[in-house]
């Protein structure tokens, strides 16, 4: 709804203050509006002034999501947009910024999370799961929800965060509007239709008013991106550099992309998200095991184009999901793959070695040619999605352009060389080459807004990408203060990424210090946890002077290793017991303190 | 006169605490594979260089990692002597902590390891200390690993000739316990007084390195007269008397700097076995301290020689060892090679001398030499020698285990090849990748030159003479190149200058013929210069003395004035 629509009955404003209000919007343009409404909504909340009594809460859709890669946001952003463009009034926020308090006045919440490595929930969202899992959680019986839950298929914990929050609001006696939808790594039909189906179901619930979109927490407002995963820049590569050594049996990347006129911008803590083709190699062999005809032509949507040209840019082929397996295994009858579609355990292990063309050259249909329509194929396979790298970057020192840190992964399978889909496309790039990018913010992943306050980075690996970037944007602001990275890798001569960016920021006093893990350069396996207990006194120093803790890397394992050493030190020098240990990290990072950036 | 700047490195070793430096802070700085630039000085004393892999210089720099250092370290093996036990060590070692796993035997009778990553080091060391071997002033400005003719057919006298060798090399090591604190993590003892620290090198070692030799006539494999000091063995009966003493030999120069040369030892005179310390010492004390300590290319011996006069250098000698030289005994010096395969002593042990080429004991495919050398040291009751032309003699074996060693000799290549008269006397120094100073290639080049060397002489028939072909990467002449008959000095990648007109011997310099040439061009010359030689050599007379005869090039009699001149 438009400000100059705007009544003293749609709002808490009298009508004088409203028409002040008109005056000063006419003159301001777009960007002026989106900073002054960010700025006192932000006023708002840190005075505490909640401008949604009960009656106006009871009003307004509350609309959360916690999400680790910013897809959450998306999904949530797009119905309050819809929900407000139908009247209601909504209360948009990441489930980090929301005040649990809060919760037993609301009556309509609509939750939008996803799940990530074993079930686990993305770090904006932990709060809130564990306050609804939590004695403190309130009766919820006036409550009305419906939760959206993201997911990755592959993983033996599907969209579990989602079912959690879906079965923990039903256990404090809030109702669903709709059941649990859970989606998968393709989600967006899923999503539009979720909009549309919980939209209708809210109608009888809450009567459309005049309301504003309430954003609680946007501080800082960002320069809105024109650039967005459907409508991305085509940007172009300047130099994708290996920066693994010639003896590495790992091949790394640093490639830097050309923003140019685009006008994107990003802050350190951001990641890019990264349209690919796929490998032309790969789409002959898929073409030719299943003796189609690259010139075919295919419809996409309202688009038609060649098979070829389909799953070249269009089509995933790098990723397999279970729902694929299980259709390929009744495609072909083949008994063997039929049992272990029947085995989640084993698909997941399945999907995790093979792909599209594995499956197609292992399992191949019975009747040879012309048993598998260039449609049905289509139709078979999922749309391709864009990946997300950590920026490694910042524009305070590199203006336009976008640095990333690429692992190419590479397998061999009967022979034949596979490759990750976005990693060997960047890997093999050209300098020229034309790739199509957006700006993927994670405001959870920020360098503290006191620039005075100590930063430990621990980032193994790849994870040290948006070290790089912190410390390029610390020392373009001139920022004086302590900085500690843990660095882990195979081998010193061949895997030590950046190494000599590092050596100089020491060596200028821009970094104080770095502690380095090479896993296998000994003869027992030393890894940045390890580092980390070994520097366990300092460490502690550090937390209790305030300083922020990034982790960035593997989720799987890293993370949680890296998250038990640190849980150690605060026994060990600390001196807290086990549940101390583990409040106290909570507490850090729901300070936002501790922060992490892990897939 | 006002007093000269000194040397960089002079501070450096007056400010290091005897040779301590920043060592141990280094070692644990783990965001870098280097030494600090002062430690780099101070690490040769310990026995090892810095080097990097110049192949990848470039390379790794765009992958933004730094220069793939690693480290080059040299043990101190007097006279090139070790155990079977040793070697097993020497070898396990080049295996777990070496990235080149590699043994390189050098030309001065030890070994060296390259490519050990900055963190190995000390667990090398300590495998080293663990065999009883050290490289304590393996490398710096001290008296440096000591050479003695390993043939030991004339086993008495080459038993006492090695005593000599071995002796000097003890009784000349620094004595800073830096070695034992840093390497080995023995206790740091309370500062003592400067002259007790280093009694004999006082707080600033001495001006350059300082090299030493035992020659045992007729051979003269350890090329005697290149080295700072020489002590050339007299025997009567079969029992060694004393030494003639040479002085002020060396090989290092820099291209286009005439106040630098290669230089051959002067003879001073006889001197009995029993006052070789004395002597040792007064010449060593007298370049310490008369040695030129402002500019390091010409701090060596030669030049302090030079610049004093060989009459007064020999006066204050005499006079610091409190003993006067008697006249040099005539002796024969001869041949500067190896005695490849079998060798009968006089005590009725056999010795096998093995031709390694380059000096690099690595396992290849179809000849496992590191294997080979490691199966032998199982089974070997005798000891291993180094000799100064790289290559190994298995020494002191029985005559009913000669079948067995040289079963397994011949399984792992290490025996069996046709090596011709030129190759088994010709040695290139390691040059690229790994050597800093490396200019041209050497090592890795130098067998296939060899191979053109050896079809030119099929060529003009005149195969059976063996040539003296030595070739380095630099100047610097790790393979003393100014004291061969063929001598390629490199200048840039594929270029080297070509000297012509040493002895066969050892006992006359060679000169430049050519500079800056290709292989193409260095080839012609030979050519043509082989094709002379082949119709107009006298009876006996060898290449080098051919070339200086028909007047190729001058003779080199006085280094300072006819090397350049």
């Amino acid at each position: 709804m438009l400000l100059k629509e705007l009544s003293s009955l749609a709002s808490p404003l009298s009508q004088g203050q409203i028409e002040k209000l008109k005056q000063l919007t006419a003159e301001l343009n777009a960007v002026q509006l989106a900073w002054v409404s960010g700025y006192l909504a932000a006023t708002a909340n840190a005075g505490q002034l909640t401008p949604a009594v009960d009656t106006q809460a009871a009003q307004m859709l509350t609309i959360l999501y916690g999400s680790q890669t910013g897809n959450g946001h998306g999904v949530a952003k797009a119905l309050a947009d819809k929900a407000q463009a139908q009247g209601y009034a909504v209360n948009l926020a990441s489930m980090g910024e929301y005040n649990v308090r809060q919760l037993k006045q609301e009556t309509v919440l609509l939750l939008v999370v996803s799940t990530h490595g074993e079930g686990e929930a993305p770090d904006d969202a932990i709060e809130l799961h564990k306050f609804l899992a939590s004695k403190r959680a309130p009766k919820l019986d006036n409550l009305h929800y419906s939760v959206l839950a993201l997911g990755d298929s592959s993983y033996e914990f599907f969209c579990q965060t989602g079912k959690d929050f879906d079965a923990r609001l039903a256990a404090l006696g809030a109702k669903s509007l709709l059941p649990l939808i859970e989606c998968d790594v393709d989600y967006e039909t899923a999503a539009s239709q979720w909009h549309a189906e919980v939209l209708n179901s809210v109608k009888p619930l809450i009567q459309v008013s005049s309301a504003n979109v309430v954003s609680i927490g946007a501080v800082k407002t960002t320069q809105v991106n024109e650039f967005t995963k459907q409508n991305p820049y085509l940007a172009e590569v300047l130099v994708s550099q290996k920066i693994t050594g010639n003896g590495s049996d790992r091949d790394v990347r640093h490639v830097e992309i050309d923003l140019g006129e685009s006008g994107l911008t990003y802050q350190v803590g951001d990641a890019l998200g990264v349209w690919f083709s796929n490998n032309e190699v790969l789409v002959d062999e898929v073409l030719a095991a299943l003796s189609l005809a690259a010139d075919e032509i295919v419809t996409l949507g309202s688009q038609s184009l060649t098979l070829k040209q389909a799953l070249l840019n269009n089509k995933e082929l790098t990723q397999l999901y279970p729902g694929l397996v299980k259709a390929w295994a009744d495609l072909s009858g083949n008994v063997e793959l039929l049992a272990l579609s029947e085995d989640k355990e084993q698909v997941r292990h399945f999907i995790l070695k093979h792909q599209f063309a594995d499956l197609v050259a292992q399992y191949p249909l019975v009747n040879g040619a012309n048993t598998l329509s260039a449609i049905k194929l289509i139709e078979l396979l999922r749309p391709l999605t864009p990946r997300l790298y950590s920026i490694a970057s910042s524009q305070s020192e590199v203006e336009t352009e976008v640095h990333l840190t690429v692992a190419l992964v590479e397998d061999e399978r009967h022979g034949a060389a596979r490759f990750g889909g976005a990693s060997h496309f960047l890997a093999s790039a050209a300098e020229g080459t034309q790739v199509k990018v957006y700006v993927e913010p994670n405001k959870h992943f920020r360098l503290p807004e006191n620039p005075a306050t100590p930063v430990i980075m621990v980032g193994p690996g790849t994870g040290v990408a948006p070290f790089r970037a912190f410390m390029q944007e610390r020392v373009a602001q001139g920022v004086q203060a302590d900085s500690w990275l843990f660095f882990g890798n195979p081998h010193f001569e061949q895997d030590f990424l950046y190494q000599t960016e590092w050596q100089q920021y020491l060596k200028n006093g821009d970094l104080s210090r770095i502690d380095v893990a090479f896993s296998r350069d000994q003869a027992h396996k030393i890894y940045v946890q390890h580092r980390i207990k070994e520097q366990a006194k300092t460490l502690w120093q550090w937390l209790e002077n305030g300083a922020h803790l990034y982790i960035c890397g593997d989720a799987e394992r890293m993370a949680k290793d890296v998250h038990q050493a640190l849980i150690e030190v605060a026994i060990e020098v600390g001196g807290l017991d086990i549940g101390a240990a583990e409040a106290y990290f909570d507490t850090l990072r729901s300070d936002k303190r501790y922060q992490k950036d892990v897939y | 006169m006002s007093e000269q700047k000194l040397a960089l490195n002079e501070y450096l070793k007056t400010d290091s605490n005897y040779l301590r430096g920043t060592i141990t802070e280094g070692l644990d700085s783990s965001v870098t594979g280097s030494f600090s630039d002062s430690d780099q000085q101070l690490i040769k004393f310990h026995g090892f260089y810095q080097q990097d892999d110049r192949d990848l210089r470039n390379e790794r720099k765009e992958q933004k990692l730094e220069p793939l250092y690693s480290f080059m370290l040299r043990a101190r093996v007097p006279g090139g002597v070790c155990t079977p036990q040793q070697w097993l060590g020497v070898d396990e070692i080049a295996s777990t902590l070496t990235s080149s796993n590699s043994i390189r035997l050098t030309t001065r009778q030890t070994f060296q390891y390259h490519g050990i990553p900055k963190r190995n080091l000390k667990p090398l060391i300590q495998g080293l200390d663990r065999e009883a071997l050290d490289s304590i002033a393996a490398c710096g400005d001290v008296n440096r690993n000591v050479m003695c003719n390993p043939n030991p057919v004339e086993s008495r006298l080459h038993q006492q000739a090695y005593a000599v060798a071995k002796q000097l090399s003890d009784h000349l090591l620094p004595h800073t316990r830096a070695y034992a604190e840093i390497w080995l993590d023995k206790e740091k003892l309370l500062s003592t007084e400067d002259e007790t620290v280093e009694p004999v090198y006082g707080k600033t070692y001495l001006p350059r390195k300082f090299k030493m030799a035992v020659a045992v006539p007729p051979d003269n494999d350890v090329d005697v007269y290149t080295n700072d000091l020489g002590f050339i063995a007299i025997a009567e009966k079969g029992e060694l008397v004393g030494f003639n003493l040479t002085a002020g030999g060396g090989m290092g120069s820099t291209h286009g700097e005439v106040e630098t040369f290669p230089r051959l030892g002067d003879d001073l005179g006889f001197i009995k076995a029993a006052d070789v310390m004395k002597f040792a010492e007064a010449v060593m004390t007298v370049q310490r301290d008369w040695g030129n300590r402002s500019n390091r290319k010409r701090s060596r011996l030669k030049y302090t020689i030079v610049d004093h006069g060989y009459e007064k250098f020999k006066a204050e000698v005499e006079a610091r060892a409190g003993v006067k030289f008697e006249p040099k005994r005539d002796v024969v010096i001869g041949d500067r090679g190896d005695r490849y395969g079998w060798v009968e002593g006089v005590d009725g042990k056999w010795h096998l001398t093995l031709y390694i080429e380059s000096g690099r004991v690595k396992d290849y495919p179809g000849k496992t030499l590191q294997t080979g050398l490691r199966e032998i040291a199982k089974i070997h009751q005798g000891d291993f020698r180094m000799t100064s032309n790289q290559n190994m003699i298995i020494a002191g074996v029985a005559a009913e285990d000669k079948a067995t060693i040289e079963g397994l000799a011949r399984k792992h290549g290490l025996l069996g090849q046709v090596i011709t008269q030129t190759r088994g006397h010709s040695i290139a120094c390691v040059a690229l990748p790994t050597c800093p100073l490396a200019m041209a290639e050497a090592e890795r080049y130098f067998p296939e030159f060899i191979d053109h060397i050896d079809a030119l002489q099929a060529k003009h028939g005149i195969s059976e003479q063996a040539i003296v072909v030595r070739m380095t990467g630099c100047p610097n002449g790790c393979a003393r190149p100014f004291a061969a008959e063929i001598g390629l000095v490199g200048k840039a990648p594929g270029r080297y200058n070509l000297y012509l007109g040493a002895s066969f011997e050892g006992t006359r310099l060679n000169k430049m013929h050519r500079e800056n040439i290709q292989e193409a061009e260095i080839l012609a010359e030979l050519d043509t210069l082989f094709g002379r030689y082949a119709t107009e050599r006298n009876a006996g007379e060898t290449f080098g003395n051919f070339t200086v005869r028909i007047g190729v090039v001058k003779a080199v009699i006085d280094a300072a004035k006819d090397f350049h001149g």
